[in-house]
């Protein structure tokens, strides 16, 4: 078949008749993939609430609410044992990492002690920013309360040991953990 | 056989990276490690491979005048479907390589594959030049990321290598580090192609 040539009406045709056929394409792929997609998306995010707050057998899902802080609405995940509340997940986020903003979730006792972190998404650099994610800088913050331990790095006068080469993403992580605890100083305990 | 020598141009004698040096995007910014690496050759052999065998088999539809926008359909489409697949079905992965997928659209070795070869030969050819420069594309960025893993972090493939305290050369990691391991790397293909 020889090559078609270009007039306005095989230029129109063929432009739309791949676009008809691409786009058909896109939404069966989507149909099939978006039920996995929402799925994974729920699991993650039920992982990372497992694994800041201690042991629970209600669905903090269900019970969601936000709370309001400087850079939008953080939400908070009650995490309750026979309907006893024994810790609660806050997903809080910080606008001054490294590249672009990341966001934690971070587990509270009632008491408002930090019980653990999990970063949930982030943009820092391979390597140096995202050694926040290893227990020597992560653990610092296990069992500390911001209202009585400074949770800033040490450069600041705090008592985190910042990663080395990457005080700006040790920062910005002190500043999420200081957001979901202020928030939940001011409108969580309800 | 005739054939295979499409495929074979794209590893070390036409490799889009080290030789053609095109794509240069995506090369920085996904060779911090060698995992990284291969997990973005692998998405960018298999959009390469089927862009260049759907480009080669409608290419004799397509008006020599708008033949650049329907490409890029081709090419955004597969690109979608890869991400879409990912994030379903492989969501670590997704993960590690999220920020990076939607670059394959605008990676020009793709867009060149189907201007300088997929329009002009046919849809086996095009099949074996696509996954050729893939597999060329791979093992550059794998390389590269070796070694900016093993300079920089002392791990490779995320295994300790030198040891918990060992000094690495932090620059290694960012993205001037990459240039000059890149460099090198160029260097070396340069004179194992003379010597060939």
């Amino acid at each position: 078949m020889a090559k078609l040539e270009s007039n306005f009406k095989t230029m129109v045709l063929s432009l739309m008749g791949v676009c008809i056929v691409a786009s058909g394409l896109l939404g069966y792929v989507n149909s099939i993939t978006e039920g996995p997609i929402a799925e994974s998306k729920v699991k993650a995010k039920l992982a990372a609430i497992r694994l800041v707050v201690p042991e629970f057998n209600n669905n903090p899902s269900d019970e969601v609410y936000s709370l309001p802080s400087d850079v939008g609405d953080l939400e908070c995940y009650p995490a309750k044992m026979d309907s006893v509340l024994v810790g609660i997940a806050i997903s809080t986020k910080t606008n001054i990492a490294f590249s672009g903003t990341f966001s934690l979730m971070v587990g509270l006792k009632p008491d408002g002690t930090i019980i653990n972190t999990s970063v949930l998404e982030h943009k820092e650099t391979p390597g140096l920013g995202t050694k926040m994610m290893e227990p020597k800088f992560k653990d610092q913050f296990t069992g500390k309360n911001p209202g009585t331990d400074k949770i800033r790095v040490k450069k600041d006068g705090g008592d985190i040991d910042a990663i080395t080469a990457a005080t700006i993403s040790s920062r910005a992580f002190c500043d999420a953990v200081m957001r979901a605890w202020n928030a939940w100083q001011k409108g969580g305990l309800q | 056989m005739n054939h295979m020598r499409h495929f074979f141009k794209g590893i070390i004698k036409e490799n889009p990276t080290l030789v053609l040096l095109i794509g240069m995007c995506p090369v920085l910014a996904t060779s911090t490690t060698a995992s990284n690496g291969i997990g973005m050759g692998a998405a960018t052999t298999f959009v390469l491979t089927m862009s260049n065998i759907v480009i080669a088999s409608i290419k004799n539809l397509v008006p020599n005048k708008v033949r650049i926008p329907i490409f890029v359909v081709v090419i955004a489409s597969f690109v979608t479907i890869v991400q879409m697949v990912m994030q379903a079905f492989v969501p670590g992965l997704y993960k590690a390589l999220g920020v990076f997928v939607p670059l394959i659209v605008v990676n020009c070795i793709i867009l060149a594959r189907a201007e300088a070869f997929a329009q002009k030969n046919s849809v086996l050819d095009s099949l074996l030049d696509g996954f050729g420069m893939g597999v060329g594309f791979t093992l550059a960025l794998t390389t590269l990321g070796a070694i900016r893993e093993v300079l920089g972090n002392g791990t490779i493939f995320g295994l300790q290598l030198l040891g918990e305290n060992a000094n690495t050369i932090l620059v290694f990691i960012l993205s001037p580090g990459a240039f000059i391991a890149l460099g090198y790397l160029i260097a070396l293909v340069n004179q194992l192609i003379k010597t060939k």
